[in-house]
């Protein structure tokens, strides 16, 4: 038996039933709803299928391959481990939204031409915002709004690159693109922004840490391996991928050692973790293919137990800043041991999850020839055990004792953490079964003598440089502080420029109205006027123009929000 | 603290509450970096990049990688740390 439609609808309508129903009604229907995904996965065959006739063009919803099928998987257990860890949440809002999002998301994964990816890649943008600002706060309604802009902005540049394919070829199929392609930037551009390129990343760590305990779990998952997804399937072995992945590795964890909310340390790591795929991506040998796709797998889940652990902290303690927080080992020792699991995933330890798929996307850079990108790997290696296996744990769970005391986190979080948890020792135990669903044949042994001591030395003596550092009050401690990042160009000076515009406008307003309304009826008659037939506004725009419009007026838009 | 219901015991005194075993954990860090040197005497290591072959080099640049960071880090600081409501004011 085949299924013909895409397993993201299974999710987007399941979704529908959560607010429908109360009680233990719900939380079963919430456990079901995954269960029936995972279901659905395993019915697919490889092919096309769910073709649809849009305005002349064929429309493939669910194309199933190897490529869509490890990231399909991988969205689904996500989805279950998320709403088992959402269990105890009492409103409908965040369990609605996070199985729509998943749903969407994994919709993307199998649309099998442009249009149909727009679709879904809209839905995230839009389902993902709710998760946002169930954060409830005020801090989190302002951060939901830039991050919404941007998510759309990306999504404005999906549709005219997809435009632009269009015009140039007659053909919308979402196969492999390159920067020499039609449209070609701009889907570059499209994905890069949700992928977190360099300067394109400030969304992440603004957004993400401002949602709640739970809500931060569902989004660590999808948007950003969708758009590691999007980009090995169209911009496969584009060099530019090297530089651009290599620096996203190397640059948030210097922010990720000196910023005092652990989520948003959480989220540069993210972001540093996304350059190992981008890399891969970028090289774009089998190895390295197949070392992005299984380290996007790994590193869903053990990003997911990281968030989970630390939103079990701030659900019992209320802040999850590090600066306030110490000694938490004594009171959620549980928790502190999935914390412990999490960040030796991460950090790539053997026996570890991180440790099987990482060291194929080093491999591959190193025998590639890559040796600059190689060394930065290996920094930003070191660097992610520094902030995400040492910090993330030390702050939250042992240095100076804070005298907070509190409860164990509730069973349903346990029991997530302890499943993801399971799953990330199971991968670094026994990696062939993820091997066996990645998009090429793997011939690769992670296990051999030197790799183990290669990387035992690398993580131990950075173990050894915190520990000195500490012992002799150098590290830097957690303060209570915002740290300027790039953001900061559109979240003050910008804003200020239009502040002071507008006053002035509005000063002059008065004087300038009859001008004004002159001018305006000026350029109505001209626009009317170089309309008609033949004239310069009636020929065709270059949707690439169109594009740049359209970022403009976001733009714009993201401005006049502060105004 | 959201939930109260059952707050967890504190008058138990931890292992590592002692500075003592504080200073253990310490040496042992040491003495396990020392090992793996060790180890490495006695494997033939094989190599993807041409920099491996030297001796300890994981050791030796994972150590100087996490100073370097650190120290940057606390530079970078100096440039960037404002307070906390820096973008509510």
């Amino acid at each position: 038996m085949s299924v013909e439609f895409s397993p993201g609808l299974t999710l987007i309508f399941g979704s529908l039933l959560v607010p429908v129903l109360r009680g233990r009604m719900r939380s079963a229907w919430v456990l079901i709803l995954p269960v029936l995904g995972l279901a659905h996965l395993s019915l697919l065959t490889p092919g096309e299928f769910g073709i649809v006739s849009f305005l002349g063009h064929e429309l493939v919803q669910l194309r199933v391959d190897r490529w869509s099928m490890v990231f399909g998987w991988i969205f689904m257990i996500a989805a279950l481990l998320a709403a088992v860890y959402a269990l105890h949440v009492r409103g409908a809002l965040q369990l609605t939204a996070g199985f729509a999002y998943a749903g969407s998301a994994t919709g993307a994964l199998f649309a099998g031409d442009l249009i149909t990816l727009f679709i879904y890649w809209e839905l995230t943008a839009v389902t993902s915002l709710l998760l946002v600002w169930a954060g409830g706060t005020r801090a989190a309604y302002r951060a939901g709004m830039r991050y919404v802009i941007i998510q759309i902005a990306s999504g404005m540049l999906l549709f005219f690159g997809a435009l632009a394919q269009y015009n140039a070829t007659g053909s919308l199929r979402f196969e492999h693109i390159g920067l020499d392609g039609p449209g070609g930037w701009l889907l570059f551009g499209a994905f890069g922004i949700k992928c977190a390129f360099p300067f394109l990343h400030n969304w992440l760590q603004d957004a993400y840490p401002e949602s709640t305990e739970a809500g931060t779990v569902f989004l660590s998952a999808f948007t950003t391996k969708l758009a590691v997804y999007a980009l090995a399937r169209g911009f496969a072995g584009t060099e530019i991928l090297v530089p651009i992945g290599a620096a996203m590795t190397a640059f948030p964890i210097f922010y990720a050692v000196i910023e005092n909310d652990l989520r948003r340390v959480l989220a540069y790591s993210l972001n540093n973790q996304l350059g190992f795929m981008v890399v891969g991506i970028g090289l774009g040998t089998e190895l390295s293919l197949n070392g992005t796709a299984s380290h996007a797998f790994a590193h869903i889940l053990y990003k997911a137990l990281l968030f989970m652990s630390m939103g079990a902290v701030l659900f019992r303690v209320g802040t999850i800043k590090g600066s306030e927080l110490g000694g938490l080992y004594k009171s959620m020792p549980y928790t502190t041991v999935f914390c412990i699991i999490g960040a030796a995933s991460i950090s790539g330890f053997p026996l570890f999850s991180g440790f099987v798929t990482k060291s194929m996307i080093l491999s591959a850079a190193g025998e590639g020839g890559y040796l600059l990108a190689w060394g930065v790997l290996l920094f930003a290696s070191a660097g992610v055990f520094h902030h995400s296996g040492i910090k993330i744990p030390y702050f939250a769970f042992f240095a100076h004792d804070s005298g907070k005391r509190c409860a164990e986190a509730p069973p349903n979080m346990l029991v997530a953490m302890a499943a993801t948890a399971f799953l990330c020792v199971a991968i670094g135990v026994y990696p062939a079964p993820l091997y066996a669903l990645l998009p090429y044949p793997v011939d690769y042994t992670p296990y051999t003598a030197s790799h183990v001591l290669a990387q035992l030395q690398l993580l131990l003596f950075s173990a050894l440089a915190f520990s000195v550092l500490m012992r002799y009050g150098i590290y830097p401690p957690e303060l209570r502080s915002t740290n300027l990042d790039f953001d900061w160009i559109y979240r003050a000076p910008l804003v200020r420029l239009v502040r002071w515009t507008t006053r002035g406008i509005r000063n002059a307003r008065g004087a300038l109205n009859g001008v004004v309304q002159t001018g305006a009826m000026r350029i109505g008659h001209f626009i009317l006027h170089e309309s008609a037939e033949g004239r310069r506004l009636s020929g065709r725009w270059p949707t690439g123009s169109m594009a740049l419009w359209m970022m403009v007026l976001l733009l714009a838009y993201l401005i006049l929000y502060y105004a | 603290m959201k939930d109260s219901s059952k707050p967890a015991s504190s008058a138990r005194e931890y292992w590592l509450d002692r500075p003592e075993n504080v200073r253990k954990v310490y040496l042992a860090v040491w003495g396990l970096c020392i090992l793996l040197l060790a180890v490495e005497l006695l494997l033939h290591k094989h190599t993807e990049v041409p920099v491996e072959k030297w001796f300890g080099f994981h050791g030796f640049f994972g150590f100087v990688a996490c100073i370097g960071l650190v120290l940057t880090a606390k530079g970078l600081r100096r440039l960037v740390r404002r307070p906390e409501d820096y973008y509510e004011r």
